[in-house]
């Protein structure tokens, strides 16, 4: 009790009390401060909407041609072995195709599952484990699918 | 004594649940094609033999129900970007749900012979 002799409140949290600012200072109630999350949750759901249009059309374009050839031309299922595939994929434009459409369908698909699982598993462990059954599988798929296609060998035997 | 209390659904309700039904079926095919089809890197004979599983009658019919589902799906979502990004999308979701629909039947009837082709002509002979 030697030099606080000059005020009477002491020292305050945030700005002090003067002439000019005679009254405590209150933040508007929205404005962003120190002690606001810096981005509330990022867009993620937003571009999962967006993901799910835009490759849905590339995946009518992709998924009905694939249908086409493989079901309708040329004898429809019968024609499909072995041979028939080392003969497409003897082509990098249907190496292609093929990577391309099973990426976006296996996302498309695994986005679609994600929301029926958001939308009709309510407790929390549910969610948590039919999530991570379905990320596992969609993951395991997708590098299956990737590596066939990039490893083919029609000389296998 | 009030009429339709009980809401039964609409075009946009029951489109909506066609199209999440037949995208969780074309999900589940995807994972099983996706596994038949590395069996080429097993062997040819290990491909053949399991492809030879998807051209049976029964199997083709199952076929059959996969393009029913597909092409049901995909012509629905091209509705779903309608409604979503065409500024009249909503106000003709109803119609576009019916164009759907009729292109769907014109398709599938379509489809009858070079999908199920093969399977009528092994079960009833050429």
């Amino acid at each position: 009790m030697s030099a606080d002799t000059t005020s009477a409140i002491g020292p305050v949290e945030g700005p002090a009390y003067d002439v000019d600012n005679p009254a405590p200072y209150i933040e508007a109630p929205r404005k962003r401060t120190g002690r606001t999350p810096r981005a509330t949750r990022g867009n993620f759901e937003m571009a999962a909407w967006l993901f799910m249009r835009l490759s849905g059309v590339v995946l009518v374009v992709l998924v009905l041609g694939h249908l086409l050839i493989q079901l309708f031309l040329d004898g429809g299922v019968s024609k499909i072995g072995f041979a028939f595939v080392a003969g497409r994929w003897a082509s990098p434009f249907w190496q292609v195709w093929d990577l391309l459409m099973l990426w976006l369908a296996m996302l498309h698909g695994a986005n679609g599952l994600r929301t029926v699982i958001n939308d009709y598993a309510e407790r929390p462990n549910t969610r948590l484990w039919l999530k991570g059954l379905l990320y596992t599988a969609t993951v395991f798929t997708i590098l299956l699918g990737t590596l066939v296609i990039f490893t083919f060998d029609p000389n296998i035997r | 004594m009030p009429a339709g209390t009980l809401y039964r659904g609409r075009e946009g309700m029951w489109s909506w649940v066609a199209h999440r039904v037949t995208g969780v079926l074309i999900f589940f095919f995807l994972f099983v094609h996706v596994l038949d089809t590395a069996l080429v890197r097993v062997s040819p004979e290990a491909y053949d033999e399991v492809v030879a599983t998807y051209k049976t009658p029964i199997v083709a019919l199952l076929e059959y129900g996969l393009v029913a589902a597909i092409l049901f799906h995909a012509l629905n979502g091209l509705r779903v970007i309608a409604v979503d990004f065409w500024s009249k999308g909503p106000r003709y979701q109803k119609q576009m749900l019916w164009t759907v629909v009729g292109i769907w039947v014109v398709l599938m009837a379509g489809s009858l012979y070079p999908v199920l082709g093969h399977a009528a002509r092994e079960l009833f002979g050429s």
